[in-house]
C-alpha cells in the first residue's frame, strides 16, 4: 500500500500523516476517498469487511476538521454523531478512537452516551456537549424527545452510522431514519456517512442512509475497501457420515473439540440457545485438556456475559460457544477458527460470523461447517460455493411501519411543537418513508393523539394538542416524560429470572440468569433441562421467577423445537435446490448423502430446480403427503396450517403436520392420492384462507403486542393496573386485540400488526413466490412407502410443539385427564 | 395449600347442552356459562361479575388510549346472554364500573343500552370496590349484598370457608399446560361450596388461581370451569399451573 502514500499528501494534513508514519502505516485507499468525500461535503457508504480499518476510515474526515478548526470564543456543540447498533461497539469505539486523539494530541472530546452511562456523565454531556458522541439509536431517538433538541444538535456536521447492515432492514431501522431526517432539519448542512460490511445490494442501504428529498436522489456516494483474502471453509465430514436427521451435530462433537484444541481461539456458532447450552456441555464432557471453553448467549445474566467478553478480549479464552449475540461486536484479534455448527441459513450472516476471525486483511480468515443432518449437509455446501464466489443475499428495501412513525412523531411533539405540513415534509425525506402517503399520516398523527378510533369519545383526552398557531405539542410534561421512558424499538419479549429455589417452600434463591417467557412454556415441572452450561431440574414457576434445582448425572430432556429462529435466506434455499437437483453436483458431497439422493431418485423422483416435488405414501394407519419448497419453516407453518384447512374441505380429514426448513409433512386418515395437488396449492389460498387463518392466530396477537408497545398504546412500563393488596393482575393485550378486531378491523395497529405479521411471523410474501413459481410445476410422485427424503422430516413428528395453538385441545385434553381421575 | 392433604374429593358436574357446566353450589343447582356467566336455576337468575366498563377511558384519562370499545363489547356479550337465557334477574356482581367517574363517561349509546337491559329484566347492582357509589342516573336495584336459593351473593369474597358465597372480585384464571403447550383461560373456582366467578369485562385482567389471593377460600382443591370457546372445560385442580 505504500504507493498510496504520496498521492495521500495533499488529503492527510501533516500531523496525521506523520502519525500513520511513526505506526509504520500508509493510509489505505479507502480511507484517503473518505477524507475527500469529507472534504467535498458528500454523503458517503464505505463498504470494507472487517479489519480493512473501516471505522478509523469513518472517523477521519471529522477528526481533521476537529483539528483544523479555530478556537471558539463560544462552546460549541456536537460535531460528529456515531451510532452504533451495539452498546459494547459504542464503548468500545470510543476506546480506539482515544488512541490517535491523544497519540497526536488533538484538541478534540469523544465520549460515549449509552442506556449504561452514569447520570453524572449524561448531565455534564447535555450542558457541555463532546465534540464527538458515541451512541445508539436508542439513545439518538431520546435526544430527539428532548426540548432544546434543535438547539442542541444546530452544530453538528457529520453523522457517522455504523454495521447499517445490520441495522437498516428493521424497526430500528425505521427509527433511526427518522431520526436522522430530524437531525438534517435541525443541521441543514449536516453529512451523512454510513459503514457496512459487505452486501448483496449496496444501492439498498445508499437509499436507506441518504435525504430522499426528490433533488438529492443518490447524494450518497458509494467507497469501496479492499476485498480481503477470500476465507477458507472447510466441512467437518464426523466419522466420515451425516446424520439422516437431528440438529445438534453431536456425533460431531469430538472432531469439533479437535478443531478447538488446533486453534489458537476459536469462536463456535450455533442457531439458538438450547443448541449453544448442548454443544457447551457435550464440549465440556470431553474436556480433558482442560481448555478454557466459555458460553455466550442471549438468555444469560448480563453481568456473565460481560465476563465472557472480558476474558475473550484479554486472550484467555480458547473457545466460546455462542448465539448470534456475538455475530457482530468489539474485535477480538486473536479469533483464527470460526466453526458453524449446524446450518447457517444464509450467505451474509455466514460471511459476517467468518469475519470474526483473524482481522488482519492479507490472511485469509478460517470456517469450518458442521452440518447436524443431510438437509443441512447440502446447505453447508450451497452457502460454501456462494461464499467462494462472493455471492450474498440481499436484504430487500423495507417501507417503514406506521408504529414505529408513531412512537417517533410523539416524541418529536415532546421536544417541539411541530406544523403538520412541514413535518410530513421532513418524513418524507427518510428512506423508509419516502412513500408515505398523506392519509396515512395523517392517521398516525391522529392516532398519537386520541388513539385513532372511529368513536370520537377521547378528544378530551388528547395527548398532543393544537395550539394557537395550529402547531400540535404534547398536552403537558407527565405525557413527555412518560413517553421518554418508553422510547426504542427494540421488543425484548417477557423474561424470566431463572433462581435455585430454596428449602422445601421453593423460594426464589441466588439469580443464574433469564429466559423467555416461551422457553418455560415448553417445559414442566420436573422436566430436566440445560442453562448456562449445567443441568437444572425445574421445580415451579412463580411470578417472574423461574426455580429450578440442580439435576447431578441427570440426562438433559433435549429440547426438541431445534430449528433456528432465522429463516433459510430465498438466495440459499434456491442454491440448495439447484444443488440437490443437479446430478452432476453430486460427486462433491460425501458418499452417505450421496447415495440418499441416489436412492431417492430410485425410488421417488429428483426433479428440476423450478418443480415441487410432492410424495404421498401410506404409512401405518395414516396417508402421508410430503413435499419440499425449501422456504423455511415459517413459510412453510403458514403452507402447512393452509394444506390442512384445504384439505379438510377435500375430505382427506387431515390429522396433523409437521415442518422444517425445507420439507412439509401432512397426515390424513383417508388416502390423498386422487387429490388435485394443482388445486390443492392453488394461489387464491393467500385470499380468505390465510386472513381467516391469521386473524385467529397467536402471531397475530403476537405481533400485535409489538405494535402496541412501539406504537405507545400500551407502556412498557405500566404504571396503571392497580396492585390491589399486592398481587398482580395480567393485563394482556390479547384483550385489546379481540375488542379493537370485532369494533374496528381497519384499525391503523391492525394494519401494522397484519403487516408485521405477514413479513416476520408467516412469511407470506415467500410463501406467495413459491405458490407461483411451481405453478403448473407439481411433480407427484405416488408412492408405496416413505423415501430417503421424507426421513428427516417425518423423524421430526412427535417431536414439535406448537404454543400458542390449540388451545381447545389443552382444555380437552385437562377435561379427560380430570373424567379419568373420576372414573379411576 | 393444606387442603391438598385431605383425600381426593370426586365433584359433580356434566355439561349442559348450552356448552356450560351443571353443578351444585352447596345445594343450589347452577350452571356455569361458556360466557362467564352464572346461572341459579331455582331464581332463573343471571350472575355477571366486574364488567369494569369504562375501562378503556379510564385509561386514555391518564394518556394511554385503549380503544374506547369496551363498554360496547361487554355489554352486547350481556345483552346475548340475556337474550339466550331470558332471566328474571340479572345481578352485576360489583366492579360494574371501572371507576367512579366511569357512569359520567359511558357514551350516550352505551347509556341507552344498559337502560334497554334494565327494561327487559330485573337489574340489581351489587356494589364493589371499584364501584361503591353504585349507578347514579341508570336505572337498577342496589344493594351489598343478595340471598337467594340459599346462596350469597357478594362482591369480594370473605376470608374463610363461606359455605353458599359467590363472589367476583379476584378475576380468577387457570393457566393449564399440557404436552402442546399452555393456555391461559378466565375460570369459575369451586370447591362445591362456595364459588369465585370469572370477570365478565372485556378489558378485564386475570389473576392465576394459583395466587395466594385464592389461599384459604376453599375447604379442598377446588374445580375450575375455564372457559373455553363456546364451552366451559371442567379442569382439576392437579392441572392448572401457576405463572
Amino acid at each position: 500500500m505504500a504507493e498510496d502514500a504520496g498521492a495521500a499528501l495533499p488529503l492527510l494534513p501533516p500531523r496525521f500523516a506523520d502519525w500513520f508514519a511513526a505506526r509504520g502505516w500508509s493510509a489505505r485507499a479507502h480511507q484517503l476517498e473518505m477524507i475527500s468525500k469529507g472534504r467535498a461535503g458528500r454523503d458517503a457508504l464505505l463498504i470494507a469487511p472487517t479489519g480493512g480499518g473501516k471505522t478509523l476510515a469513518g472517523f477521519l474526515p471529522s477528526l481533521i476538521e476537529l483539528a483544523e478548526r479555530p478556537k471558539a470564543n463560544a462552546p460549541r456543540g456536537i460535531h460528529t454523531l456515531y451510532i452504533s447498533p451495539l452498546k459494547a461497539l459504542a464503548v468500545d469505539v470510543e476506546r480506539n478512537l482515544m488512541a490517535p486523539i491523544l497519540q497526536m494530541g488533538l484538541p478534540i472530546v469523544a465520549e460515549s452516551r449509552t442506556g449504561d452511562t452514569g447520570l453524572a456523565r449524561r448531565q455534564r454531556q447535555r450542558v457541555k456537549p463532546p465534540d464527538i458522541l458515541l451512541t445508539t439509536p436508542e439513545q439518538l431517538a431520546l435526544f430527539c424527545a428532548w426540548e432544546g433538541a434543535r438547539l442542541y444538535f444546530e452544530d453538528l456536521a457529520c453523522v457517522i452510522v455504523d454495521e447499517i447492515h445490520a441495522i437498516h432492514a428493521s424497526k430500528r431501522g425505521d427509527l433511526l431514519a427518522l431520526d436522522l431526517a430530524r437531525l438534517q432539519t435541525f443541521a441543514p448542512k449536516m453529512r451523512r456517512v454510513g459503514l457496512s460490511a459487505t452486501v448483496d445490494d449496496p444501492d439498498v442501504i445508499r437509499r436507506w442512509l441518504g435525504c430522499a428529498a426528490p433533488e438529492l436522489e443518490n447524494k450518497v456516494d458509494l467507497v469501496r475497501g479492499p476485498g480481503g483474502a477470500a476465507p477458507i471453509v472447510d466441512m467437518l465430514l464426523a466419522q466420515g457420515r451425516v446424520p439422516w436427521a437431528g440438529h445438534t451435530a453431536q456425533h460431531a462433537m469430538p472432531e469439533v473439540y479437535e478443531a478447538i484444541k488446533q486453534a489458537r481461539t476459536a469462536l463456535v456458532f450455533v442457531n439458538t440457545r438450547f443448541q449453544a447450552e448442548f454443544a457447551f456441555q457435550e464440549l465440556w464432557k470431553m474436556n480433558d485438556d482442560d481448555l478454557p471453553i466459555a458460553l455466550h448467549h442471549g438468555s444469560l445474566a448480563a453481568e456473565q456475559r460481560r465476563k465472557v467478553e472480558a476474558a475473550m478480549a484479554r486472550g484467555e479464552l480458547r473457545a466460546v460457544v455462542c448465539t448470534s449475540t456475538l455475530d457482530l461486536g468489539i474485535d477480538w484479534g486473536d479469533v483464527d477458527l470460526v466453526i458453524q455448527l449446524a446450518s447457517p441459513k444464509g450467505a451474509s450472516r455466514m460471511v459476517q460470523r467468518i469475519g470474526r476471525a483473524n482481522h488482519r486483511l492479507d490472511e485469509p480468515s478460517r470456517a469450518l461447517f458442521v452440518p447436524a443432518n443431510r438437509f443441512e449437509m447440502l446447505e453447508c455446501q450451497a452457502a460454501r460455493e456462494a461464499i467462494a464466489e462472493n455471492r450474498f443475499d440481499g436484504d430487500a428495501a423495507r417501507t417503514g411501519a406506521l408504529d414505529v412513525l408513531a412512537q417517533h412523531v410523539m416524541g418529536c411533539a415532546c421536544s417541539e411543537p411541530f406544523d403538520l405540513l412541514k413535518f410530513y415534509d421532513e418524513i418524507v425525506t427518510a428512506g423508509p418513508y419516502r412513500d408515505l402517503a398523506w392519509e396515512d399520516f395523517e392517521q398516525v398523527v391522529d392516532f398519537v393523539s386520541t388513539g385513532g378510533y372511529a368513536l370520537k369519545t377521547y378528544d378530551r383526552f388528547r395527548r398532543i394538542v393544537k395550539d394557537q398557531e395550529g402547531r400540535w405539542r404534547v398536552r403537558d410534561q407527565a405525557t413527555a416524560q412518560r413517553h421518554r421512558m418508553n422510547v426504542g424499538a427494540i421488543l425484548s419479549p417477557a423474561v424470566l429470572a431463572v433462581r435455585i429455589a430454596m428449602g422445601k417452600r421453593l423460594t426464589g434463591g441466588r439469580k443464574i440468569g433469564e429466559v423467555e417467557e416461551g422457553y418455560v412454556e415448553m417445559l414442566e415441572p420436573g422436566d430436566t433441562f440445560i442453562f448456562a452450561g449445567q443441568v437444572w431440574s425445574l421445580m415451579a414457576v412463580t411470578g417472574m421467577d423461574v426455580l429450578v434445582r440442580p439435576a447431578m448425572g441427570k440426562d438433559p430432556k433435549m429440547p426438541s423445537w431445534g430449528g433456528s429462529k432465522f429463516a433459510l435466506s430465498t438466495f440459499l434455499a434456491k442454491r440448495v435446490r439447484e444443488l440437490m437437483f443437479d446430478e452432476s453436483h453430486w460427486k462433491v458431497l460425501p458418499n452417505d448423502v450421496r447415495e440418499w439422493l441416489e436412492i431417492q431418485k430410485d425410488r421417488s423422483l429428483i426433479v428440476k430446480e423450478e418443480e415441487l416435488l410432492l410424495e404421498t405414501f401410506p404409512r401405518g394407519k395414516r396417508n402421508f403427503i410430503v413435499c419440499y419448497p425449501f422456504e423455511g419453516r415459517l413459510a412453510h407453518t403458514t403452507l402447512a396450517m393452509l394444506l390442512t384447512r384445504r384439505l379438510e374441505r377435500m375430505g382427506a380429514a387431515p390429522l396433523g403436520f409437521v415442518c422444517n426448513d425445507y420439507a412439509v409433512a401432512v397426515w390424513a386418515l383417508n388416502p390423498l392420492d386422487g387429490l388435485d395437488f394443482d388445486e390443492l396449492f392453488a394461489e387464491d389460498m393467500l385470499g380468505d384462507d390465510l386472513e381467516s387463518w391469521l386473524s385467529d392466530s397467536f402471531m397475530m396477537k403476537r405481533a400485535f403486542k409489538g405494535c402496541a408497545i412501539i406504537s405507545g398504546l400500551i407502556e412498557r412500563r405500566f404504571p396503571g393496573e392497580q396492585q390491589k393488596s399486592g398481587r398482580q393482575v395480567t393485563f394482556s393485550t390479547d384483550l385489546i386485540y379481540d375488542v379493537l378486531r370485532r369494533h374496528q378491523p381497519d384499525h391503523l395497529l391492525l394494519r401494522c400488526a397484519r403487516e408485521d405479521a405477514a413479513t416476520g411471523l408467516v412469511d407470506v410474501a415467500r410463501l406467495g413466490q413459491l405458490l407461483a413459481r411451481i405453478k403448473g410445476k407439481i411433480r407427484h410422485a405416488a408412492l408405496d412407502h416413505l423415501s430417503p427424503f421424507s426421513v428427516p422430516i417425518l423423524l421430526e413428528i412427535g417431536k414439535e410443539r406448537t404454543p400458542g395453538a390449540a388451545g381447545e385441545m389443552i382444555l380437552a385434553e385437562a377435561e379427560s385427564d380430570l373424567i379419568a381421575e373420576a372414573i379411576a | 395449600m393444606s387442603a391438598l392433604a385431605q383425600p381426593r374429593h370426586v365433584y359433580d358436574w356434566s355439561p349442559s347442552p348450552c356448552g356450560g357446566l351443571r353443578t351444585t353450589l352447596s345445594g343450589a343447582a347452577v350452571i356455569f356459562r361458556a360466557s362467564g356467566a352464572l346461572w341459579i336455576e331455582a331464581e332463573r337468575m343471571l350472575v355477571v361479575a366486574d364488567l369494569h366498563l369504562e375501562k378503556g377511558s379510564a385509561y386514555a384519562a391518564r394518556g394511554q388510549m385503549l380503544p374506547p370499545y369496551d363498554t360496547r363489547d361487554t355489554l352486547r356479550r350481556l345483552s346475548t346472554e340475556i337474550a339466550a337465557t331470558r332471566p328474571s334477574a340479572v345481578v352485576l356482581l360489583g366492579d360494574t364500573f371501572h371507576d367512579r367517574a366511569s357512569e359520567d363517561r359511558l357514551a350516550a349509546d352505551d347509556a341507552e343500552q344498559l337502560r334497554t337491559l334494565a327494561g327487559l329484566t330485573r337489574l340489581i347492582w351489587v356494589i364493589g370496590n371499584h364501584d361503591a357509589d353504585g349507578p347514579r342516573a341508570l336505572p337498577g336495584e342496589v344493594a351489598d349484598e343478595l340471598n337467594v336459593a340459599g346462596l350469597l351473593l357478594r362482591h369480594e369474597p370473605q376470608a374463610g370457608l363461606q359455605p353458599g358465597e359467590v363472589a367476583g372480585h379476584l378475576h380468577p384464571c387457570a393457566k393449564v399446560t399440557a404436552s402442546r403447550g399452555t393456555v391461559r383461560r378466565r375460570c369459575f373456582v369451586t370447591d362445591g361450596e362456595r364459588l369465585v366467578v370469572p370477570a365478565f369485562g372485556a378489558f378485564a385482567g386475570g389473576l392465576n388461581v394459583r395466587d395466594p389471593a385464592f389461599c384459604g377460600l376453599f375447604a379442598r382443591p377446588p374445580l375450575c370451569g375455564a372457559l373455553g370457546t363456546g364451552r366451559v372445560h371442567a379442569v382439576g385442580w392437579r392441572s392448572v399451573v401457576g405463572d
